[in-house]
């Protein structure tokens, strides 16, 4: 992957930026000793790797404000980082840059719930949050595989999604304001506790910005009421057509299911292995889940099920139990690390029309032949966020290049059909380069435009999401 | 001017010598008036993708919403943020577009459980000052590929570019609905009950209190659901409620998002957009007939025409916009709140990037 040439002019003046940052963070935000920074090398993309000019970590959004305020003087790119678990490369340095990391920004700053919203810094936990508020009945709900790592800061940038979207929405549905820095080190408040912007949505503009445009320090998060209760039904099937024909019924029928979740069969053995949710022995798998009182269960339930009947499902079991529903999910939420422990993979998250998946599913079955590498397919059906995950060996060589140009055949697959690169993860550096897939070159201009608004001399996380030649003469010019 | 399609809307939008008034059905005519050539999406017309079983719909943005909901109640699906129809509010006669409900990102009680107009947004098509076609989003529900300018269209009141097609997630429609009824309450405790209401996980999605202080709490879904729920929510929040079934409970909703009371009665009309818990101190201070929706969250006012309500109201948190005024007022009165400085100059920017000519709407948001 390539990365622009760090600026020489930068790395020469490395010592007085760096005495011009202590004199504004304590000394244990500022690192500088060589091994300390490599902790800092790579996100959960961890095939890239590359050591920071130094990483900070404020503590509120005054410190922020001094740290960029000091880089933008000095020219000195910054790569906003929240818990560094972006599958995308969206927290990956260059050698001239500063890591300005929210991990010491975990305070709950507010939590009301008679207007139903709460306050964080932005590097609290996205796990954290809900877990504040749940004993009082409330949760927040997008709920991103890694939430018990990922920083709110993180899910802002990335507009982070997760299971349960199909109802509840991603993170930009849920989140009502932000205190955000822009590079010169304004500091703005954009929303608040109120439901809807006095002009221009730029709390809109700023959810899925990648750190391009602002560092967010606090966040005012919408929370819900937790339902009365929830309940997933396991529903086999011996083909993936017929599962996708299934979700399609589903939501024509009416019922709004919380999730939707579909796994093929590497995917269904694997977890089976790891869990034992007591998975059936099928090509492909529905978790499909609602929520409400017992009896609301019940009915919801009822109609799902009359509709997976029609598609003979091999298999069509309710969890019985609580205890159940733990396993259940504990298999699918543990995919990803399930089939890490068997192999190497790389995990992709395009999405495609729903009506689409059957075709898709099949493509990619052929490609797999083609490339000699398996796939595993695990996903969010009901909004048809894909992740396949192709397998490969990191140890032998030229397996990576081939992974990632099966990847992008794939990503390129889903455009096709009308869908796009990324649903939840970001475009970071992984799908910078096949931007040009999804869009013309005027797409991609009128977005860098808004940067040319908020960070004219394009210094917040340069060289992400925007193909390096289409972004050139900007990060030039500047 | 009424182009055929877009790239006729391109090549006039780039041939425009002076300012273009932006029109979609005109009936929503909010903001400074503009003056300059009329250049209406009228020609844009039509449902250009429908796929009831991926709950999206996609039209150019001439097309009349009375036929996307026409289209999409024969599939028992639906628009869920309720838009609001602002005809008999503002006196028009027009018919309301896909592209002027986004312009103006409207939205009704529903918002309140399933999110605004920029919510089920997933994608827009449009023309820039300058006569660029961009596309931006697409027609899937999760994506985030590159930067969300949808939700920057999406009540930008035609300022930086012309709508050409919108891209929608949809919503089932549940099978029937309920809407449970009080006594006239304060404002105060309207908003402590409708706060309680909505932290039940009863998903109450409509929690209004109308002109003459009732408040409404709206459910739906499954018959048995509605029935239980309405059942839950009284033993929930005690108190003398009356019920409303289906095509009654719908007929109340209907009158409060169209704000059918503040249509026969002059004066001028102001949206609120508050901190819920603090509604009932903005609705003493404004001392005028209100309609409260949102659990709070939105203020409808009926002020003596002309007055400046801002001036009564003082700082809160929150913004007020001037909906319906003479063109006199609307002239003399800043119709959007004024926003903070730095916000201020971000939005003035953006204006400069995307309309570099200052021929689209200008002057209309301030």
């Amino acid at each position: 992957m390539e990365m622009p040439i760090p600026n020489a002019g930068v790395l020469s003046k490395r010592d007085r930026v760096l005495a011009r940052l202590a004199q504004v963070v304590p000394q244990a935000a500022l690192i500088t000793d060589e091994a300390e920074r490599r902790a800092y090398e790579c996100d959960a993309l961890t095939a890239y790797r590359c050591i920071p000019l130094a990483v900070t970590l404020p503590s509120d959004t005054a410190e922020v404000a001094a740290i960029l305020r000091i880089c933008h003087e000095e020219g000195v790119p910054v790569v906003p980082r929240g818990s560094g678990t972006s599958l995308a490369g969206g927290a990956l340095p260059t050698e001239d840059s500063v890591i300005l990391g929210v991990a010491r920004m975990r305070d709950m700053l507010e939590i009301n719930y008679a207007d139903r919203y709460v306050r964080v810094q932005s590097g609290m936990t996205n796990l954290a949050v809900t877990g504040e508020v749940e004993s009082d009945g409330f949760f927040y709900a997008p709920d991103p595989s890694s939430q018990l790592a990922c920083a709110i800061a993180g899910n802002i940038a990335m507009n982070s999604g997760g299971a349960h979207c199909l109802k509840y929405g991603v993170t930009t549905n849920n989140l009502l304001g932000v205190t955000i820095v822009r590079m010169d080190g304004t500091v703005l408040e954009l929303g608040g506790a109120h439901m809807d912007a006095a002009g221009y949505d730029l709390l809109g503009v700023i959810c899925g910005s990648e750190g391009q445009l602002g560092v967010v320090t606090e966040a005012t998060l919408r929370i819900l009421p937790k339902p009365e209760g929830a309940r997933p039904v396991l529903m086999g099937f011996d083909s993936n057509e017929v599962a996708g024909a299934c979700v399609s019924d589903i939501i024509k029928a009416g019922v709004l299911p919380v999730a939707i979740e579909f796994m093929d069969r590497l995917c269904i053995q694997a977890c089976e292995d790891f869990a034992k949710a007591g998975y059936p022995d099928c090509e492909a798998l529905l978790i499909v889940e609602v929520e409400g009182s017992p009896a609301e269960i019940d009915t919801q339930l009822g109609v799902i099920k009359q509709i997976a009947r029609r598609h003979n499902p091999v298999e069509l079991r309710e969890s019985q139990s609580e205890e159940e529903s733990k396993k259940i999910w504990l298999g699918r939420k543990s995919a990803f690390g399930a089939m890490g422990s068997i192999n190497d993979y790389m995990c992709l998250d395009g999405t495609i029309p729903v009506s689409s998946l059957p075709f898709v599913l099949r493509r990619i079955g052929e490609m797999s032949k083609q490339f000699g590498l398996d796939v595993a397919n695990v996903f969010h059906a009901g909004d048809g966020n894909m992740h396949p995950l192709i397998l490969f060996d990191a140890n032998k060589p030229g397996d990576l290049e081939l992974c990632e140009e099966f990847g992008a055949e794939i990503l390129k697959l889903c455009v096709e059909v009308g869908g796009c690169l990324t649903g939840e993860h970001g475009v970071g550096i992984e799908k910078r380069d096949l931007m040009n897939v999804q869009f013309a070159p005027v797409d991609l201009d009128a977005q860098m435009r808004v940067k040319d608004v908020f960070d004219p001399e394009w210094l917040l996380n340069p060289a992400k999401v925007f193909p390096l030649d289409a972004s050139a003469t900007r990060r030039q010019a500047a | 001017m009424q182009p055929a399609g877009e790239e006729e809307l391109s090549e006039m939008v780039r041939g425009a010598t002076g300012p273009l008034r932006i029109c979609g059905g005109g009936t929503r005519p909010v903001g400074k008036p503009v003056l300059g050539e009329m250049l209406s999406s009228a020609g844009l017309n039509g449902i250009t993708l429908y796929e009831p079983g991926a709950l999206t719909l996609v039209a150019k943005a001439g097309t009349p919403l009375a036929e996307v909901e026409a289209a999409l109640g024969a599939e028992g699906q639906r628009l869920a943020f309720e838009p609001m129809d602002m005809r008999a509010l503002l006196g028009q006669s027009g018919t309301p577009t896909v592209g002027g409900m986004v312009a103006a990102n409207a939205s009704g009680p529903r918002r309140v459980q399933v999110g605004a107009c920029r919510d089920a947004l997933i994608g827009v098509r449009f023309v820039d000052g300058q006569g660029n076609v961009i596309k931006n989003g697409g027609r899937v529900m999760k994506n985030v590929t590159g930067y969300d300018l949808v939700k920057l269209m999406a009540g930008s009141w035609g300022t930086l570019g012309v709508l050409t097609e919108c891209a929608f997630k949809l919503l089932p429609i549940p099978e029937t609905q309920a809407t449970l009824v009080s006594d006239p309450m304060t404002p105060q405790d309207a908003v402590a009950v409708m706060a309680r209401a909505l932290s039940t996980p009863f998903e109450v999605n409509g929690a209004a209190r109308g002109c003459d202080g009732r408040v409404c709490l709206r459910v739906e879904g499954f018959a048995q659901q509605v029935t239980y729920r309405t059942q839950a929510l009284i033993a929930a929040l005690g108190g003398a409620w009356e019920l409303r079934e289906e095509a009654a409970s719908a007929a109340v909703w209907q009158e409060m998002r169209d704000l059918i009371e503040f249509a026969q009665t002059p004066g001028d009309v102001w949206r609120i957009s508050v901190k819920p818990s603090e509604a009932p101190a903005v609705v003493a201070r404004a001392g005028c007939p209100v309609v409260m929706d949102w659990g709070g969250g939105l203020i409808w006012a009926l002020m003596p025409e002309g007055d400046d309500l801002r001036a009564s109201l003082g700082a809160f948190s929150g913004h007020a916009t001037l909906i319906r005024g003479s063109d006199a007022t609307r002239a003399a009165l800043p119709v959007f709140q004024p926003e903070a400085a730095p916000v201020a100059a971000l939005a003035q920017g953006l204006r400069a990037k995307f309309d570099p000519r200052g021929v689209l709407n200008p002057g209309l948001m301030g």
